[in-house]
């Protein structure tokens, strides 16, 4: 039985950044493995988790995708005693000067990353804020050192430790999209014990972050009859643009836009009213921004809908989401999952 | 090599009209492969050896294709506008000397500026050929040309348009020249349009369905007078790349690159570019995933008409790459 | 001045008023990216009877086989795409006043959109897009670009409950047909649709038509992706629509970026930002089109994309090539194209298919 609060702050201090996801992949794989009947990792690394259906064969299969991968940054150069640093998926720089971080080295050391005085820095970024390029990382190590311990090419992680905030809300830099894999955890778990026709595909997807290269993949290898991406989306904040934003701890979102199949949106969506659980549309014009975007095109297509848990903040290291609305999500994929019977596809129809 | 170098960097191939350089590359190499072949988009494929035991289905790609200019439009002076096919940066070009597919040249000229301190838009070039009007120009709209200059020997340098990505496809060619039976089954994509996104790689992996996948291509370098922050210079080897803009290579890959040119003693670079992509990015995504990555020659001056590289770097590139896929692969 | 082009032993359909009837209703028929219902049941309706299979995929592509005869066949592959750039409801912002935030789907200029009228969902709901007037803006507000962000969709007062979040809109323009031009909203690619059902009713026998109906092409080329992973043609043709910037300059300099001219014929792709068209498929175009006589123009290279963009990247490659109507100010509330230039669009591409070969793909690109 695992504890989702528990698991879900190992995950937020386990490295895996976009492409490195290893030690983050083994963590989920160990709490994975009992709950699935197979467990594999894909050519690109993403993992995969079936559990059977008791259907006869061939079994229709439901594909559940949360990525694994993390941003981060990544050493470009050695620079003195200080590492010159990029971008692992997207970043604002303006919330790094001070942050504590994890240089994944021959052995990982403690940095933090620093902002020279301005007299240090090229003449067109001496005002406003600092580009990427010129910040720094210092590990307190003198140069030396530094070059025995660190190369080009080694990653860094944020290392702000995970924390609750008293009443239900957690913070963690990798809370996108940890904070989904939990929400998947939770549902293979709660899925225990009850019958289910369909074939389930539990995947932690690879390099969202960058290329999507785990969600093209995996779409294209497990060929699913239907598709949900479980992600983050942005929770209201000051600042935020209240269109596009939606409130934390109040329930999660049910995407609608070209990039979900409205006849599987429908579906969800009468669930969580029959099962009360709280949610809101959340239209997606063009992109959804997540694994979504390559599941539907893979192959010959495929049916996709995205499930998403409001986030503060997202892309800082104190990213925060309520443990309510993981829950939330995770309830409503295992009700969905256990609803599957054999004329779902068939009556998943374009014929308006 | 250098003879094979000229001859190949001075064949015309824009992205789209590739089957002079298509043509070249494969009299070199007829008879240095098992099986050749030409796909629907152009791509020349050469495979060497069979899949034995413990080996691996390895496919490798070097770009025939080379930025070039479409003309967009002739004039009633006889003066032609163009679009660009690829990377093609307006500030290379003024004065610069075209060759176009049917034999004709011209000189790239730019209109009087407003404002001479901001870079010009292709929209504000135009290519002289020579006419006196729209009837006796020898282009027309849709004609296809490429940057025209001849290769330059320094000794340990050498220069010319078209290192992106000819000096890749030399490298295959050496390596298929000297990479000895094996349990891989190496295929040789000398692939087409890359420099437009990349296209041929996507359709050659996808008929190759490969085990593992590496580009061949030319990297930026850190080493000019004032020049972009990046720690690849050239004369220092050949450039194991870990990513680009396009793609993160897999970590396995990027060690067993590693610990292949460690073993061998040959000289390496370890290569982040924040900017441009590959082939290898198309590897990567083919079908269930390929596990990809790419070995780099540095070069300065990439998409200018005199892009540079050093002799060294290529010789061990193909050390490298001949090292690499000539043993059994073990991705650990 | 249209001519009737010479059919050299190839007997072309007519296009005429019923086909012009077909084409005026999937113009008033809204079908944004996402959400092509409305043109897709034309489509079925107008093919049921003409198709030996039909399938409707997991994106709602429209997968329509024509069996040819003998063997070997060559397999095409045609592709016209169903959607429009239109507009999505975001935010109910007054539920009393009935005004919505909204977004773009697919790609639209902010530029035409004030003092718009608008059709909303299924049951065309009518709106405004609405603007300060003019007596109460300043000098500085005038001399602003408008942006998406500033401006509504508004249904009226009490009227909120007709339309939701999450419902697309299209401007609300009614085709119709002026002398020799067709004018209305949609005509990318509602003419290519058009154009591709004719042609599925008179396909030739000699091949495999596969006619697909795509989705999405305005946000990405999703549907044709799929549609010809689905397929796996021997060689596709597009049928689209592409601008006719042929305007005159300010200062009757001459206009070197005209991508394409009204009048002048169906326009030949020799490149765009998405595909380098197949040498030899644009070599047996303008074959066709001169042996034939049917007018025809090169688009100007560069720019665009079209779903022949995603079709020629699938399995280990599609020889591709898309031809266009030309229409002036597409992707904006109306847009105009020339009746001649359809109908030797349809021309060109009937005679081109009558020609195609088995050879055609073994000569050397």
């Amino acid at each position: 039985m695992i504890e989702l609060l528990p698991f879900l702050k190992k995950l937020l201090s386990t490295s895996g950044l976009s492409a490195y996801e290893g030690p983050v992949r083994h963590l989920i794989e160990d709490a994975w493995r009992p709950l699935v009947d197979d467990v594999h990792t894909s050519q690109v690394g993403s993992l995969h988790a079936l559990k059977r259906g008791t259907g006869p064969e061939p079994r229709p299969s439901l594909l559940l995708a949360a990525h694994m991968d993390a941003i981060g940054l990544m050493v470009t150069g050695i620079d003195g005693d200080f590492l010159r640093i990029t971008e692992v998926g997207g970043l604002d720089a303006r919330v790094l000067p001070g942050q504590i971080v994890t240089v994944h080295g021959r052995k990982d050391l403690p940095g933090v990353i620093v902002q020279p005085p301005s007299h240090l820095l090229p003449p067109d970024n001496r005002s406003g804020p600092v580009d990427l390029r010129n910040l720094l990382v210092d590990t307190g190590l003198p140069a030396g050192e530094l070059g025995r311990r660190v190369r080009i090419g080694d990653l860094i992680s944020f290392a702000q430790p995970p924390f609750e905030l008293d009443g239900e809300a957690i913070v963690g830099h990798s809370l996108d999209n940890r904070a989904s894999v939990a929400c998947v955890t939770q549902c293979l778990q709660e899925l225990q014990g009850r019958p289910i026709a369909w074939d389930v595909w539990a995947v932690a997807t690879t390099q969202e972050e960058e290329t999507f290269a785990g969600a093209y993949t995996s779409a294209y290898q497990l060929r699913p009859s239907l598709a949900i991406a479980i992600d983050v989306t942005f929770a209201s904040s000051p600042g935020s643009p209240s269109h596009k934003t939606f409130p934390m701890g109040k329930g999660i979102t049910l995407g609608w836009g070209p990039n979900i199949h409205p006849g599987l949106h429908k579906a969800v969506k009468d669930l969580a009213d029959r099962l009360e659980i709280p949610y809101t549309v959340e239209v997606m014009p063009r992109h959804s921004g997540t694994d979504a975007y390559a599941l539907q095109v893979a192959a010959e297509g495929i049916p996709t809908m995205v499930v998403s848990i409001p986030l503060r903040y997202m892309h800082t290291p104190v990213e925060m989401v309520a443990m309510k609305d993981i829950l939330r999500g995770a309830r409503l994929l295992v009700e969905f999952a256990v609803s599957l019977d054999n004329e779902f596809m068939a009556k998943l129809s374009w014929e308006d | 090599m250098k003879s094979l170098i000229q001859k190949v960097v001075e064949t015309f191939g824009p992205s789209g009209y590739e089957t002079h350089i298509c043509q070249v590359v494969r009299s070199e190499i007829e008879a240095l492969a098992d099986e050749i072949q030409v796909d629907v988009l152009g791509n020349l494929i050469a495979r060497k050896g069979q899949l034995g035991p413990g080996g691996k289905r390895i496919m490798l790609a070097a770009h025939i294709d080379e930025i070039g200019i479409m003309v967009t439009h002739i004039d009633e002076n006889g003066f032609a506008r163009f679009t660009n096919i690829g990377g093609v940066r307006a500030y290379n070009l003024p004065g610069g000397r075209v060759r176009f597919l049917n034999g004709a040249a011209g000189v790239i000229g730019l209109e009087r500026l407003e404002d001479a301190s901001r870079t010009p838009a292709l929209e504000q070039l135009y290519i002289d050929l020579g006419a006196h009007s729209r009837a006796d120009c020898p282009v027309r709209v849709g004609d296809v040309a490429a940057f025209e200059r001849p290769f330059l020997d320094l000794g340990s340098r050498m220069v010319a348009k078209s290192m992106d990505d000819r000096i890749g496809v030399v490298v295959l060619i050496e390596t298929l020249r000297q990479v000895p039976a094996s349990p891989n089954e190496v295929h040789c994509v000398f692939s087409v349009q890359e420099e437009v996104g990349v296209r041929g790689a996507t359709t050659a992996a996808y008929g190759i369905d490969p085990d593992l996948g590496l580009a061949v291509d030319v990297t930026a370098t850190g080493d000019t007078p004032k020049g972009t922050k990046m720690e690849v210079s050239l004369g220092k080897g050949p450039a194991i790349k870990v990513r680009d803009a396009g793609m993160l290579a897999d970590p396995r890959v990027v060690n067993w690159m590693v610990k292949t040119a460690e073993g061998a003693k040959i000289p390496y670079q370890i290569e982040i570019l924040e900017q441009g992509g590959t082939d290898a990015r198309a590897i990567q995504l083919t079908r269930a995933g390929v596990p990809a990555g790419c070995l780099s020659i540095p070069c300065r001056y990439v998409h200018s008409p005199s892009e540079m590289v050093d002799t060294s770097d290529v010789e061990n590139a193909v050390r490298l790459l001949a090292a690499l896929v000539s043993q059994p692969v073990e991705l650990g | 001045m249209t001519t009737q082009p010479s059919t050299e032993g190839i007997r072309l359909p007519r296009t005429g008023t019923s086909q012009i009837r077909l084409l005026e209703r999937l113009s008033n028929a809204c079908a944004v990216s996402g959400d092509e219902g409305e043109v897709r049941k034309i489509v079925l309706e107008e093919l049921r009877p003409h198709t030996d299979e039909m399938d409707i995929d997991a994106m709602g592509n429209v997968l329509i086989t024509r069996r040819g005869q003998g063997e070997p066949r060559l397999r095409v592959m045609l592709a016209a795409h169903m959607d429009e750039v239109g507009f999505m409801l975001v935010q109910n912002e007054d539920k009393e006043d009935g005004i919505y935030r909204f977004d773009i789907v697919g790609g639209i200029s902010a530029s035409c959109l004030a003092g718009q009228p608008v059709w909303i969902g299924r049951k065309h709901i009518p709106g405004v897009i609405g603007l300060k007037p003019v007596h109460l803006t300043t000098r500085d507000e005038v001399k602003t670009a408008l942006s998406i962000d500033s401006l509504r969709i508004d249904v009226g007062p009490g009227n909120s409950g007709k339309v939701k979040v999450g419902d697309r809109a299209t401007f609300a323009t009614r085709f119709d047909r002026r002398g020799p031009s067709l004018r209305g909203k949609a005509l990318d690619d509602r003419l290519g649709v058009a154009s591709l059902i004719e042609l599925v009713k008179n396909a030739p026998k000699h091949i495999d038509l596969l006619a697909a109906f795509t989705v999405q092409e305005e946000v990405g080329l999703r549907g044709a992706k799929v549609a010809a992973y689905a397929f796996h043609p021997d060689l596709a043709f597009v049928l689209d629509s592409t601008p006719a910037n042929d305007l005159p300059a300010w200062d009757k300099s001459e206009n070197a970026r005209y991508n394409t001219r009204l009048g002048a014929g169906p326009a030949i792709y020799l490149a765009d930002s998405s595909t380098l068209s197949d040498p030899r498929l644009v070599r047996h175009l303008i074959d066709t089109a001169e042996s034939a006589g049917i007018p025809y123009q090169f688009r100007q290279p560069g720019g665009g994309g079209t779903d022949a963009g995603a079709i020629h990247k699938q399995h280990a490659g599609i020889p591709s090539i898309s031809v266009s109507t030309p229409g002036r100010y597409l992707h904006t509330p109306i847009s105009i194209a020339r009746l001649s230039d359809w109908k030797n669009t349809f021309a060109l591409i009937y005679a081109a298919l009558t020609r195609l070969t088995l050879e055609i793909l073994q000569a050397e690109r």
